[in-house]
């Protein structure tokens, strides 16, 4: 049984830089199971960069990243795989696949070197599907998908790995509202129902607001603030990080936020 | 740990719950059983133009006879032409197809495109190099081959070098790393081909054209098709996620640094061993894995064997057309397969542009 006690993210003295600009300097987080983190800030202020540091994918400059206690370089690609997932930004199909097939490479990591898909994978495939919407098209080419209906057919495929901790670098982006809306009630139901933990890199502050407990604020110059979402998600606070006056509307205990 | 139970039910009234028709065999056992059948299709294929190109040449032979003349005690003039001229050169037919589709397979899946074939990394072109330097001084067969396969090395070492560079080893520097290098090989080429006495020219045209004349013992190289392909199928599901991108491949539990490399190395070494083996013979490595990709799609656990055995015996068939259409004379079997490959690409290319769905 795998100990409630470790977090299942863990970053000591985080350093990250891309291209000369510095993103995060001794950056120290701790995520517990069921914690959902949100990243916000600008363009170019290297959210993707610290997110893919923080799924292993990139060194960092300095200090290290645990995931549930162990270094990515101690445990490997495959024991990683089965603990955390990345949902990447762009998805460039070079090849013809089918639906099913793609949300089946979710399964990678549970199969052994010589099995194939087994019905139970079929089966957490298809569900998988079934739960972004995607069910009656799982015979489509992914090449003929819509923007929206790939990055669905992305989500599917990381609810098929399964994974404890889920690094999601825009997962609303060519959504429209509904599935905004399902996909992230997905994720949280997964952090609530299973314990996972949610690291997502958004745009909008409302859906922030309304989806995650934690938010960290990248602001350049390797300036990182991070609090709880009610503390961060001030008017001021986004105003200043935006560079851009916005103003707090409440409406039945949920909060957006409104450019002047 | 827990295993991650989605909720099937509908939770944005968009999702409906699939449930398998009765009488329909899950996918998971069909896709095996169809990789099974495919593959074991192309094995008879194979065999069958093994058969054809050990009957057909200059003097047809009853297969009665060349069934005899492999198995049986069976000692005459046919016998001989069967397993001293005719065996050899379909099994260098058979290995270096095989080989070059193969090689393109591989390729296609490192560098994530659809169109890369075995020499886009400028190993036929080192390869040529050293063959044209040996024709050009004289060298015998052996001397063309040793000096095609250290080229076609040297070409390797160097794109590798080169791309490698910063560490990065993207898709785009490899290729554009590979396509230089195989463009100043076709300078070097040309600059011997200009100098080259009338005598020699001959033999250096039939080389770079590909040819399976002077092939020689065919053993090595089908060797050195089974061991690439023994050793590429136990990582044939890691190919299908690389496909899909290194940073995914990843994230999915792939070693993508040392799978490329080894994919690199395996891909280079069966196309320096085909190249060796007759020459620069095009197209097959291109137009088989796209061929059994629209066939049987892109799973590299059917693509890789499937595309082996077809390229063999495409190449196969196109040597036995070479040797037979104006026998005694013989075409380098290169033209004869470009002849074929070109409009069977372009009408895939055509096919391709056509809208989906």
């Amino acid at each position: 049984m795998h100990e409630a006690k470790t977090p299942l993210l863990e970053t000591r003295k985080l350093a990250v830089g891309i291209g000369g600009v510095s993103v995060c300097r001794d950056l120290d987080l701790v995520l517990e199971p069921g914690e959902r983190l949100g990243i916000l800030g600008c363009n170019g202020a290297g959210k993707s960069t610290l997110l893919s540091v923080l799924a292993g994918l990139r060194e960092p400059q300095a200090g290290e990243v645990l995931i549930d206690g162990m270094r990515y370089d101690a445990i490997g690609p495959r024991k990683s795989a089965l603990i955390r997932g990345w949902l990447p930004q762009i998805h460039a199909d070079a090849f013809a696949a089918t639906v099913l097939e793609t949300a089946l490479i979710g399964r990678h990591p549970h199969l052994g070197r010589w099995d194939w898909e087994s019905k139970e994978d079929i089966r957490i495939a298809r569900d998988a599907l079934a739960a972004v919407g995607l069910a009656e098209i799982e015979r489509r080419d992914v090449q003929s998908l819509s923007g929206g209906e790939r990055q669905r057919l992305a989500i599917a495929a990381l609810l098929a790995q399964s994974p404890r901790l889920f690094l999601l670098d825009e997962p609303i982006a060519y959504l429209d509202l509904k599935y905004q809306i399902a996909m992230l009630d997905l994720f949280s139901d997964a952090a609530r129902e299973n314990g996972a933990a949610l690291v997502m890199v958004l745009h909008e502050p409302a859906m922030a607001w309304r989806y995650c407990s934690r938010v960290l604020m990248i602001h350049g110059n390797a300036t990182t603030t991070i609090g709880s979402a009610r503390e961060m998600l001030s008017a001021e606070r986004l105003s200043s990080l935006y560079s851009y006056p916005l103003e707090a509307l409440e409406s039945r205990g949920r909060v957006g936020f409104i450019p002047k | 740990m827990n295993t991650t139970h989605w909720d099937s039910t509908p939770s944005s009234g968009c999702a409906i719950r699939r449930d398998e028709s009765p009488g329909s065999t899950s996918p998971a056992t069909s896709a095996r059983r169809r990789a099974l059948f495919i593959v074991g299709a192309l094995f008879a294929v194979s065999l069958a133009s093994l058969a054809i190109a050990l009957c057909v040449g200059s003097v047809t032979i009853p297969l009665a006879d060349v069934v005899s003349a492999l198995f049986g005690a069976a000692d005459n003039t046919s016998s001989e032409v069967v397993r001293s001229l005719r065996l050899p050169r379909a099994l260098s037919g058979f290995a270096c197809g095989g080989l070059l589709a193969l090689a393109g397979a591989l390729l296609q899946v490192l560098l994530r495109n659809p169109l890369a074939d075995p020499y886009v990394l400028g190993i036929s072109g080192g390869a040529g190099i050293g063959a044209m330097l040996a024709i050009l001084f004289g060298f015998g067969a052996v001397s063309v081959n040793a000096g095609a396969f250290l080229g076609a090395f040297a070409a390797m070492l160097v794109v590798f070098g080169l791309a490698r560079g910063d560490g990065s080893w993207t898709q785009t520097r490899l290729l554009l790393t590979g396509v230089i290098v195989a463009a100043g090989c076709g300078a070097g080429v040309a600059l011997m081909l200009s100098v080259a006495p009338d005598n020699r020219l001959r033999g250096m045209l039939f080389w770079l054209m590909g040819d399976l004349s002077q092939s020689g013992d065919p053993y090595l190289a089908l060797g050195v098709l089974a061991a690439v392909l023994v050793s590429a199928f136990p990582f044939a599901r890691e190919l299908n996620l690389l496909s899909r991108g290194d940073a995914l491949a990843q994230t999915l539990g792939v070693r993508v640094a040392f799978l490329r490399r080894g994919v690199y190395f395996t891909a280079s070494l069966a196309t320096a061993t085909a190249v060796t083996l007759a020459g620069s013979v095009g197209f097959v490595g291109l137009i088989v894995p796209h061929l059994i990709r629209l066939a049987a799609g892109n799973d590299q656990r059917v693509l890789l064997p499937a595309s082996a055995l077809a390229g063999g015996s495409l190449l196969l068939i196109a040597d036995t057309l070479a040797r037979a259409v104006i026998a005694p004379q013989q075409l380098p079997v290169g033209v004869l397969t470009a002849l074929i490959g070109v409009p069977v690409f372009l009408f895939l290319l055509a096919r391709d542009a056509r809208p989906k769905h």
